[in-house]
């Protein structure tokens, strides 16, 4: 018999959990690290005026955003225009139910360990797209319906890397639960980015170009498309397209510290910790490659995911399968 | 357990996410005002009058690439299942799934070869 009151509560708490967790480490202090990073790259200081050393930059810029006028074009598809930002954000915090981001105890501490966690994932991280192309599309502008069409052939051409990314991980530790496949990574060697170092690799490729950031920001290439897809955004509807993006950003530094780095696992240290600490590893090598790389030509960004990754994916995929066989 | 029980914590997650996001829209309405004039409501074009309408005949070549990803697509969705249940099967779950994947890279070559991942 299952207590559904129980279970309401515990899951409200947990995703109340993961959204304090979201707000103060990826929204308010994720946005400022991103800009303290860019700012320490190019020898300038960053934000700094808002709170001590700029900590509440975040904040203000919210707060400033919700008091923007919204501004719908003329001749824009308005129930699609208004919805796309939505779908964008939703999908972006979506992708967090099924990462475990410690231990409390001898529970771990995930919104729901689903035995199909890592469908899961790809499905709410290939979501966001359909949010991306609306909103490109229903704008009536032409930058933004460039910034969308890229959009739309880069995020499903690098889906698939990724998708084989993840099935060879899956592959290698006999499950698609997220708990189970950090379970399956025992000690420093254990862990998959050594065993699953080519997916690891092709992971970590696919998953900048899936969340649109440099070398692979074509979608809102800002020298050539002003923003792209939401060029005609204003306000809060603008954040929500950024929300969605640092959601997701942050999810897949946090799928690949589950996937390839042992998740929470660590010596001396609560797992909460040791998953923070690895989570914001990966996030600092994407925001050094951001500060560092400039922009892929579409056609170079298509031939690496349909000639390089694909191929190479697939026969990591054999190979793998090979192994774990004989 | 249900499938009800299963995936209950996924829409509560679900309901509170919707929740935040409409809660900052509603904000954003009441605090953003809206005063609309005509210049205000054209589409963005670097400062000059826009030409034509942005709803204009997309290139075939983003529908090739479509098309060649819902294949690749339908792949992975087969080898999701395969990723956790080949190690029950042995030798025999390899082999097929190495005749599945061999046949798609066949048919991966083959549309490299006939010019679909060419961009010019």
């Amino acid at each position: 018999m299952v207590n559904w009151p129980l279970e309401i509560v515990r899951a409200v708490l947990l995703t109340a959990a993961v959204f304090t967790f979201m707000a103060v480490v990826a929204a308010m202090f994720g946005v400022l690290l991103e800009r303290k990073v860019g700012g320490w790259i190019q020898s300038r200081l960053g934000p700094k005026h808002v709170g001590p050393q700029g900590l509440l930059q975040t904040v203000a810029d919210t707060i400033k955003l919700l008091q923007k006028e919204h501004i719908e074009p003329r001749a824009a598809d308005r129930a699609i225009f208004n919805t796309a930002p939505l779908v964008v954000a939703v999908a972006g915090l979506m992708s967090w139910v099924v990462i475990p981001f410690g231990t409390l105890g001898d529970r771990v501490l995930v919104v729901r360990d689903l035995n199909i966690g890592v469908v899961f994932f790809a499905a709410m991280a290939s979501l966001t797209v359909v949010g991306i192309l609306a909103g490109g599309f229903a704008s009536n502008n032409k930058y933004a319906l460039l910034g969308g069409l890229r959009s739309a052939s880069q995020m499903i051409s690098y889906e698939l890397p990724l998708a084989m990314a993840l099935i060879a991980v899956a592959m290698e530790a006999g499950t698609l639960s997220t708990v189970g496949i950090v379970e399956a990574q025992a000690g420093w060697f254990g862990s998959f980015a050594f065993r699953q170092f080519p997916a690891f690799v092709i992971f970590l490729i696919a998953a900048t170009a899936e969340v649109n950031r440099v070398p692979f920001d074509l979608p809102e290439a800002e020298s050539e498309l002003v923003a792209g897809y939401f060029s005609e955004y204003t306000g809060m509807r603008f954040a929500l397209f950024q929300l969605g993006e640092y959601g997701e950003m942050f999810a897949m530094a946090a799928m690949a510290t589950t996937l390839f780095l042992g998740g929470w696992k660590g010596p001396v240290l609560p797992g909460v910790v040791w998953f923070l600490l690895k989570m914001y590893l990966i996030v600092f090598l994407l925001m050094w490659v951001r500060w560092t790389y400039p922009r892929y030509r579409l056609d170079q960004l298509l031939n690496l995911s349909w000639k390089v990754l694909l191929p190479a994916g697939l026969v990591w995929i054999l190979i793998t399968g090979y192994r774990v066989t004989f | 357990m249900t499938a009800l029980t299963e995936y209950l914590p996924v829409l509560v997650h679900f309901v509170l996410v919707v929740g935040i996001t409409v809660a900052l829209l509603g904000a954003h309405a009441l605090l953003g005002g809206r005063r609309p004039t005509p210049p205000k409501l054209l589409p963005y074009e670097s400062g000059v009058w826009p030409v034509g309408s942005a709803r204009e005949r997309i290139p075939i070549r983003y529908y090739v690439i479509a098309m060649l990803f819902i294949l690749f697509d339908i792949e992975t969705a087969f080898l999701f299942p395969w990723a956790v249940a080949f190690r029950q099967f042995g030798v025999y779950a390899f082999n097929a799934m190495a005749v599945f994947v061999g046949l798609l890279g066949l048919g991966l070559v083959y549309a490299w070869k006939r010019g679909a991942l060419e961009w010019e």
